[in-house]
């Protein structure tokens, strides 16, 4: 039955070349504008490390007390975004997660030890041992620094394998020092294929997307005795009495990110209790303390863009207008065959026949639709790059899900636009037609 | 000639004409918020930063094994570094002037601090960015003095970036002036750093400078800016440089070998993503990239839109010329002249288009309501809606002339014939 559909709704579609073409560019258009704005959304919205987000938690500790948001609307009224030196450390002191890191953002200069090369300028992590199996960076070679390293503040590095090329030139690099502001490092580890799209354990001061690549972790500890600064966001409340970076760190002032990862909701519950206990004891106002999730903090941030969003939903109104538009061609197209539906209904077809044959016209229609918009939204994703910023624009991607979407969504949309006006054809009333013939 | 007829017939295709109003409605309701939000956005981009911005440059560099301290003996030898190549770049023959700056408008780099009227002040009276620079920075910028004096070199002091900051004298710029000084004449008055006890006293206005992101964080204070006649020192440095008119290519050449001659322990990039060497209009244009490009994306989607729901009146009339083609007949045959035919399909046209713009500003503004709720956009002026109705109306009646011109053509013969 459905080939005789399938038939009959090519032949249909055939009779009238310039109402076929119409909707099927309307469909085409409206699906591929959807779709390009979808895969910037997907790319910006997406989970950075779906295996563990649900185990990964950002803890807040309002170290500035009531007064600092005496200004804020009620909904701001959380504790800051970041952490100050002191928590960050004593946080680390206490060690209550399952694994767990403070850090900081550094831009350092690497020296290149080949002659000839000027120096480079390198974006990095000060972090603690346990941030890697945290994040699960793969290692080309060689591996993180060890808790002992951490304590005694040992001049390691790991390095990125750009990193790697342009000063080592390759290879297998670990035992090598690589030279950071004036000071040997010893090479432990070599990073491998490690990018995620967003640098999700530092948002506040990556902004989440960030075009530079790590290419440098340092021990926190070593980082801090170095006297190495933070690049990146410093919020005070009260300036720093003291100058310099040894300043900020006896300061409030917050520069530093911190993640931990908790197993399971009851480590997380204890985790919670343990910072209201941990900021009852050193801060005199009552506590004020969040544990995000990953995904909730992510959230929270605001790391989509709002651009983003607007995009998207403009597109699905333009969706929804060319559904519009396919369901009016689609009501004049079905009523004028008013006379063919009365025969066939005279003959014995049920409305169910009507409609079968009526939603695959539709059908078809999104089909043929769902190809062009393929091919459109190859297009567009392709020419995001000229309109978007690179950071964002390099996130999205043409990939099979993104192209099964387009022809789904198509096929839906036109089997949706079909419906009133196949109900339309199904109420004709077969002896009126017979009639006025 | 009276509606009656057109209501009567279009009462035997209620729904078709639902939709079509509908379609009208929806586009016009996406089409001004579309171009309300373009509007904005070449506002944003087209805005002037107050400084002169042609054959100006920024270089960005940072020194190799310099010290990261914030104590006296590190900040004298960093400061030494900056004052050595300060000179390096006023001796090129191409430079006209340079100065060094922390930060500049537009980079996105930002130092931003609150304004008081009386010391210890809970609450900022205005939150504004602070820009620190040598004697030369104002007519590096060309940022216009609208009132008091420019700093002279004795006023510049030079400290570690991290260290306390008291001026005892600032420039402002004339909307801050106005914020914290409403009644006018803030030359000579005092205002109070963040939490600071120690006064600054205004000794100058400029006209117009922007602050140093155009981000949406900035929107309270965009005009909000600060300059203080300081060096900082720390191990990277900024320098804006004006160039001599039409030798800017080459000066951005010259600098960067004449640096490197002078100490070759630093780090000036040059690689394409990460060039510390930038005109001014390279800023610029990546500062307002996602501005541009959301623009872009709201044009094509209303072209889209447009250009669908167009497609969509002609496709509808043609199937209803094609469907009263006996009727047209009969009127012609009756006596109606072609241009009667033409103006009929017209004014239907105009009708359904008429009901769907009135539905369409309410839901324009309905969304634009929503909009502003969820994503905190501006009320968007009448003169959009208004806009957008014409364009609608516009559309509908250039998409009808085609099919209702085969309208008129249809002879009058067609009456006499059966089918």
């Amino acid at each position: 039955m459905f080939r005789y559909y399938l038939d009959l709704a090519l032949r249909s579609l055939k009779r009238s070349p310039g109402l076929t073409a119409l909707m099927i560019l309307t469909i085409g258009f409206g699906v591929a504008a959807s779709m390009t704005t979808w895969s910037v959304f997907r790319a910006v919205s997406g989970d950075p490390i779906p295996w563990k987000s649900a185990e990964l938690f950002v803890p807040q500790i309002d170290m500035w007390g009531p007064d600092a948001h005496s200004n804020d609307t009620d909904s701001e009224k959380g504790p800051p975004d970041a952490l100050d030196y002191n928590d960050a450390v004593a946080l680390m002191r206490d060690h209550r997660a399952s694994l767990q890191s403070a850090l900081y953002m550094v831009t350092p200069s690497v020296v290149p030890s080949r002659p000839g090369t000027h120096p480079i300028n390198v974006t990095g992590h000060a972090v603690f041992s346990e941030f890697f199996p945290m994040v699960d960076m793969p290692f080309l070679y060689g591996g993180g620094w060890s808790a002992a390293d951490d304590e005694h503040r040992a001049e390691v590095a790991v390095i990125s394998s750009d990193l790697n090329n342009k000063v080592f030139g390759g290879g297998n690099s670990v035992g090598k020092t690589v030279n950071v502001e004036g000071r040997d490092y010893r090479v432990v580890g070599v990073i491998g294929k490690w990018n995620p799209q967003l640098k999700f354990y530092d948002v506040v001061n990556t902004g989440g997307f960030y075009v530079d690549k790590e290419d440098l972790f340092l021990p926190f500890n070593t980082a801090i005795a170095a006297g190495m600064p933070n690049d990146g966001n410093t919020n005070c409340y009260k300036m720093p009495e003291e100058g310099g970076f040894v300043g900020l760190q006896h300061s409030s002032c917050i520069w530093i990110a911190y993640m931990v990862q908790l197993d399971s909701a009851d480590a997380a519950q204890r985790y919670q209790d343990y910072l209201q206990g941990f900021s009852r004891q050193r801060y005199s106002w009552t506590p004020n303390v969040r544990l995000r999730g990953l995904m909730d903090w992510l959230d929270h941030e605001h790391v989509v863009p709002r651009d983003t969003k607007v995009s998207l939903l403009v597109a699905l109104g333009l969706l929804i207008v060319c559904l519009v538009n396919t369901a009016g061609l689609l009501l004049a197209k079905f009523l004028r065959r008013s006379g063919e539906i009365g025969v066939r209904r005279a003959l014995g077809a049920p409305k169910s026949a009507i409609y079968g044959q009526f939603l695959t016209e539709g059908g078809v229609i999104g089909l043929a639709g769902g190809v062009l918009g393929i091919l459109l939204t190859g297009i567009g994703v392709a020419s995001v790059g000229l309109v978007l910023p690179k950071d964002i624009a390099d996130l999205a991607r043409l990939d099979v899900t993104l192209l099964l979407t387009t022809l789904v969504v198509a096929v839906l949309a036109s089997v949706l636009a079909a419906l009133y006006p196949t109900f339309r054809a199904s109420s004709v009333q077969p002896a009126w037609q017979l009639k006025s013939n | 000639m009276t509606l009656h007829p057109i209501l009567a017939a279009l009462r035997r295709h209620k729904a078709g004409v639902v939709l079509i109003a509908l379609q009208i409605a929806l586009t016009l309701a996406i089409v001004c918020n579309a171009i309300f939000i373009i509007g904005q956005r070449i506002q944003r981009i087209q805005r002037p930063t107050g400084m002169d911005e042609s054959n100006l440059f920024l270089i960005t560099q940072l020194w190799v094994g310099a010290p990261t301290g914030d104590d006296q003996a590190s900040t004298d030898k960093l400061d030494s570094m900056l004052r050595t190549d300060l000179a390096t770049l006023r001796n090129l023959p191409d430079v006209e002037s340079a100065t060094t700056m922390n930060t500049i408008p537009l980079i996105n780099s930002s130092w931003t601090n609150g304004v008081n009227l009386k010391p210890n002040q809970k609450h900022s009276t205005a939150h504004a960015a602070f820009y620190f620079g040598d004697e030369q920075m104002m007519n590096t910028m060309k940022v216009q003095l609208a009132a008091g004096r420019a700093f002279t070199s004795a006023d510049i002091q030079h400290r570690g970036m991290r260290a306390a900051d008291k001026p005892p004298i600032i420039i402002v710029t004339q909307a801050l002036a106005d914020k914290l000084f409403p009644s006018g004449n803030a030359v000579g008055k005092s205002v109070y750093l963040a939490d600071n006890t120690t006064p600054s006293t205004i000794v100058g206005v400029v006209k117009r400078l922007q602050v140093s992101s155009a981000d949406n964080w900035t929107n309270d204070f965009t005009w909000y800016s600060v300059l203080e006649p300081v060096r900082l020192n720390s191990n990277f440095s900024r320098y804006l440089v004006r160039a001599k008119p039409g030798r800017m290519q080459s000066a951005m050449k010259e600098a960067r070998k004449a640096l490197f001659a002078a100490n070759p322990m630093r780090v000036i990039d040059d690689s394409a993503e990460h060039n510390s060497i930038k005109s001014f209009a390279d800023i610029r244009a990546r500062a307002y990239r996602a501005d541009r490009g959301m623009a872009i994306l709201m044009g094509v989607i209303c072209v889209i839109l447009l250009g669908v729901t167009g497609a969509g009146i002609v496709g509808l009339t043609s199937f209803w010329v094609g469907q009263r083609h006996k009727q047209i007949g009969v009127r012609r045959a009756l006596g109606a002249r072609k241009v009667d035919i033409l103006r009929y399909f017209q004014t239907e046209n105009l009708l359904i288009a008429g009901v769907g713009a009135i539905a369409g500003i309410i839901l324009a503004v309905g969304l634009n309501l929503w909009l502003m709720h969820r994503f905190e956009m501006d009320r968007m002026p009448v003169l959009y809606v208004l806009a957008g109705v014409a364009v609608v109306l516009a559309l509908g009646q250039a998409a009808v002339f085609a099919p209702a011109r085969r309208a008129a053509n249809v002879p009058p013969v067609v009456a006499t014939r059966t089918v």
